[in-house]
């Protein structure tokens, strides 16, 4: 076929050996794909380990990386256990870190990331100590996939249904409709006015 | 005339739906009014989603006014996956059907592909400063969405790299569909391993994890962004073949005077 001609409509030979002839590179690149999709899986799997970005507090617990590792621990910040303390003269903040099954304490003596809040999930890079607590460098914040206006979270709130203290809002059916205006009304109903 | 090989001059056989699109004279009639259609629908929904979303949609209840760089950032990001989802497709169709006007869109998508996924990259790294308190993380969502861009890179110059552009379209063929392992991988990222890059808030499961007073702007730029996806996809493509027709005749015109001579 002549290499420069690109408006030949791809024929070539005759008709029947052209379709087993089509027939057999399709099947060659299909083989090709799966024999790579395959190794592309078993080299993922692996190294699973090495791909994550960051462990949980049960897995530091479980396999504890000793303090000369730097690690990333990642969680959710518990509610009520943020505070601040002084070492020496640099103020260190401290806070739990959980994954619902076991909590590392975290000391980190920097500042936070804006949308660090109790009940947000965070990433610290860092070294377990010998007493058990994290010794942080960084911290990064990491929200979670749900968006919505803070009128619509103020009604959860009010409602009764979330507290972002303690994780994700409920199912997103039941408020991902919501209006501002309905959030609204949701807030006032809930409020209790001035002199009635 | 006489002097051109047949094939360069008859029609194109009568095939299946396959064939009849490898004509890019079907192509030329097809875009002179698919591009500007494809290019009106985008100009209007874009101007409506941008304002709608930059403007009118609220702000996120913790991110703030940092969440409108979503109505870029997503539909950079999965036009990105889409565009190499084509190129492997033009892949297929060039190695297995020889097929010329998969050849020519291979060449056309590419660098249109990686503007977006670059795009992606560089919204994603001034949403995530601010929000997460780093440009850049070595998780497994970004580190894939930097592999795609490098395979768009590397498709862009393969495909170029040949004196023999029939050789070029063969090997970035290939380049195209060993690269779309890469494609699951970006996009089952964030349920594989944990990353700080937050899972998909829409999914083909469950509710959309967002409220539609964003999620409606976002398709509105999602529909807006695809439209000149392809319109620019398709300009280019007409302008690679008329430029390869033009190339064309000229080789015949010097050929006819050297036969004259």
């Amino acid at each position: 076929m002549s290499a420069s001609n690109i408006f030949d409509s791809g024929k070539s030979g005759g008709a029947r050996r052209g379709m087993t002839r089509k027939t057999r590179r399709l099947w060659l690149v299909v083989a090709s794909v799966l024999c790579l999709g395959v190794a592309t899986a078993l080299v993922l799997n692996a190294f699973s380990s090495n791909i994550v970005f960051f462990m949980a507090p049960s897995q530091i617990r479980a396999h504890d990386p000793g303090p000369d590792r730097t690690v990333r621990l990642g969680g959710m910040v518990v509610a009520g256990s943020l505070h601040r303390e002084t070492e020496g003269t640099t103020p260190v903040n401290i806070f739990e870190v959980t994954d619902g099954q076991a909590a590392v304490t975290v000391r980190f003596a920097g500042i936070l990331p804006d949308l660090f809040r109790e009940g947000q999930s965070v990433v610290a890079l860092g070294t377990m100590r010998k007493d058990g607590t994290f010794r942080a460098s960084e911290v990064l914040a990491k929200h979670d996939e749900t968006y919505m206006p803070k009128e619509v979270a103020e009604a959860l709130r009010k409602s009764g249904k979330w507290d972002p203290r303690f994780g994700k809002p409920p199912s997103a059916a039941s408020w991902d409709t919501m209006t501002r205006d309905e959030a609204r009304a949701a807030i006032d109903a809930k409020t209790p006015r001035n002199g009635s | 005339m006489s002097a051109l090989p047949q094939s360069a001059v008859s029609p194109p056989q009568r095939g299946g739906l396959l064939h009849r699109f490898a004509n890019p004279g079907r192509f030329l009639r097809l875009a002179r009014w698919l591009t500007p259609l494809l290019g009106w629908i985008s100009a209007v929904a874009l101007v409506a989603g941008i304002i709608w979303g930059l403007f009118f949609s609220p702000a996120d209840w913790q991110q703030g006014d940092t969440v409108r760089i979503m109505y870029i950032h997503v539909p950079m990001a999965i036009l990105a996956s889409a565009g190499y989802f084509a190129l492997a497709i033009c892949g297929v169709l060039t190695l297995v059907w020889k097929h010329p006007l998969a050849d020519l869109a291979a060449v056309e998508i590419g660098p249109v592909g990686a503007t977006a996924t670059a795009l992606c990259l560089a919204t994603g790294s001034l949403w995530g400063k601010p929000m997460w308190g780093a440009w850049w993380v070595w998780d497994a969502r970004l580190t894939s969405m930097l592999v795609l861009f490098f395979l768009y890179l590397g498709h862009i110059a393969l495909i170029r790299a040949f004196d023999d552009p029939q050789r070029g379209y063969r090997a970035a063929a290939i380049l195209a569909i060993a690269g779309s392992v890469d494609l699951p991988i970006i996009k089952f990222s964030v349920n594989w391993w944990n990353t700080l890059h937050q899972p998909d808030s829409i999914t083909l499961t469950g509710a959309p994890t967002m409220s539609m007073s964003m999620l409606a702007p976002l398709m509105v730029c999602m529909i807006g962004f695809s439209c000149g996806f392809g319109a620019l996809v398709s300009a280019r493509l007409t302008a690679a073949i008329l430029e390869s027709r033009a190339r064309q005749m000229m080789t015949r015109r010097i050929a006819e005077r050297e036969e004259a001579a």
